[in-house]
């Protein structure tokens, strides 16, 4: 098992640094100078070539990337050409904001996504189970940011339950977290349950024709027991792997989400640095979220063990 | 879509179906307007990337040697999340209707890829296929006359969800600001432009967002139901 983790880890590495090699490229992948279009359309041709120089862009290609890389392993990310602090300075102050929504939606999402929608699954086409898929396949076809402003209209404007926008660290305030984090928990975790439900159904579709659930309920266990025991368990590893894969869903939701909610967060440095062509940051907000999401999936592969014991390391 | 900014923030009228945005102008015809510029993004977005994927999938999976060097890369192109690397994309390459669409279209393939390669794989061994093999029969011709069309179903159903996904992130890039210029409406630059009205006029993101999520509604459901006549397996799910 151990020995399994640590092969699957080091095989991560490959993908990881042909990742940094992308990320490296893209700036170079410009079919115009990149310099040029960091500086805007009003600058001297002398900030043009200051820019140059900062992003190191006079040096021969392999050596900016040895030079970039080695800096990259020693967690240097680079300067920010916008305020001339280190990348990974930002990244901290808005990581802490990030993180709490991101955990949030998972707990928000897990509950409904789960066990309920089993039963759903029994009567294929029960009117709960349409209604229910068209939620989901609608929650598909919402654009994240048009559920977020109607959240806000309802639970802010007209109701007057939350903030409009804005965000306290929970660490100030709790309830003044809840309160802040609520909506955008909400809003993110539509597309993502929407997901998470559709496969859940297909998959318990397909677990309820087989045998030993016949043989569960022909035993006389409860159907609690029989969907929830025997048929997602069995389910559980394309719905793990839909979870995982999902995850760049919600990495893409929180850039938009969290400029609709004004939270300070690793999306909305995103949204900036794409606003002010700020490179260094851009290269290294997707290098951190490219590894989580890869070292995401990884976890989730080994979780696979959990829900099937044939599986083995 | 004349400015005219003394009936800015109208709300829907017979002159102004939808009532008018911050400059005045007529928020239908810029829906109707938006939703081309959408839908050629969605289109081409599907058709590239089929097309790339395709290409890329069949060599892939046909041709053991380069596979292996083909897939690290797809895998690596796949762990960067599709909206952050179009994002970057168009913020490096400026916005333009075409930077758009192939910034959108590079996260796509490599999942096109993979679909196509995994039929390629399990064709391969069939006896057609190794018959065409030891009648001497090149390599291309297998591959387009024997291979290629078993792949064309799936890829259909691939494609329409490409499409409704190309248009959902095409709002995305827009919203934050690297998508298609101010100067030319879509659905997600209307809103993007919008949002700082949207309390004074909540139209001006509610038309635009509910074509929206109707048009990704019909393509998805075209996409089921394709899905369904297409692989008899697959009938009556999801």
């Amino acid at each position: 098992m151990y020995a399994y983790i640590i092969r699957r880890l080091i095989a991560t590495i490959p993908t990881m640094a042909l990742v940094a090699v992308f990320v490296f490229l893209l700036l170079h992948l410009s079919p115009s100078d990149p310099a040029a279009i960091i500086a805007g359309d009003f600058a001297t041709e002398e900030q043009i070539l200051k820019i140059r120089e900062q992003l190191g862009l006079t040096d021969p290609l392999y050596l900016q990337f040895t030079h970039w890389l080695s800096n990259l392993l020693r967690g240097n990310l680079g300067t920010s050409i916008y305020s001339g602090l280190p990348v990974t300075t930002p990244d901290r102050a808005a990581a802490g904001a990030d993180t709490d929504a991101d955990a949030l939606h998972y707990g928000d999402r897990h509950q409904p996504g789960d066990p309920a929608r089993g039963h759903r699954g029994v009567e294929s086409r029960h009117w709960i189970d349409r209604a229910v898929m068209t939620l989901a396949v609608f929650g598909f076809s919402v654009p994240v940011f048009v559920i977020g402003y109607l959240l806000i209209l309802g639970g802010s404007r007209m109701l007057g339950w939350f903030p409009v926008q804005g965000y306290t660290s929970i660490l100030d305030s709790v309830p003044g977290f809840l309160s802040h984090i609520t909506l955008p928990a909400l809003t993110l975790g539509a597309v993502y349950m929407a997901l998470i439900a559709r496969m859940t159904r297909a998959t318990m579709l397909d677990v309820l024709n087989e045998d030993y659930v016949r043989t569960a309920y022909a035993k006389g266990l409860a159907t609690r027991k029989v969907l929830v025991k025997h048929a997602l368990k069995n389910a559980m590893v394309p719905i793990s792997t839909t979870i995982g894969l999902g995850v760049a869903l919600l990495i893409g939701g929180v850039v938009v989400t969290e400029s609709v909610f004004a939270i300070p967060g690793l999306g909305r440095l995103t949204v900036d640095a794409v606003l002010r062509t700020d490179y260094p940051v851009i290269q290294g907000v997707i290098l951190v979220f490219s590894f989580t999401y890869v070292l995401l999936n990884l976890l989730i592969d080994i979780s696979y063990v959990l829900f099937d014991p044939r599986i083995r390391y | 879509m004349q400015q005219s900014p003394r009936d800015r923030l109208q709300a829907p009228s017979a002159a102004a179906l939808f009532g008018t945005d911050m400059y005045g102008r007529d928020l239908f015809s810029r829906v109707l307007h938006g939703g081309q510029v959408s839908l050629v993004v969605g289109l081409s977005v599907a058709a590239l990337s089929t097309v790339f994927g395709l290409t890329i999938g069949l060599v892939s999976g046909f041709m053991r040697r380069i596979d292996a060097v083909i897939m690290r890369l797809m895998d690596a192109l796949m762990s960067i999340p599709s909206i952050l690397l179009a994002i970057a994309l168009v913020a490096l390459w400026g916005s333009s209707v075409p930077n758009v669409i192939l910034a959108l279209t590079i996260p796509e393939i490599p999942r096109v890829v993979r679909l196509v390669r995994s039929v390629v794989l399990m064709l391969r061994d069939q006896l057609y296929v190794q018959a065409a093999i030891a009648c001497g029969t090149s390599t291309p011709r297998i591959l387009v006359r024997h291979i290629l069309p078993n792949t064309i179903p799936p890829l259909i159903v691939q494609a329409t969800y490409i499409c409704a996904q190309a248009v959902i992130f095409e709002a995305y890039l827009s919203f934050v600001g690297a998508g298609t210029p101010p100067e030319i409406p879509s659905w997600g630059n209307i809103m993007a432009e919008g949002r700082m009205f949207f309390f004074q006029s909540v139209g001006i993101i509610l038309y635009p967002g509910a074509f929206l999520a109707l048009t990704v509604f019909a393509i998805n459901t075209f996409g089921d139901g394709l899905r369904d006549s297409l692989d008899p397996r697959m009938q009556r799910r999801v």
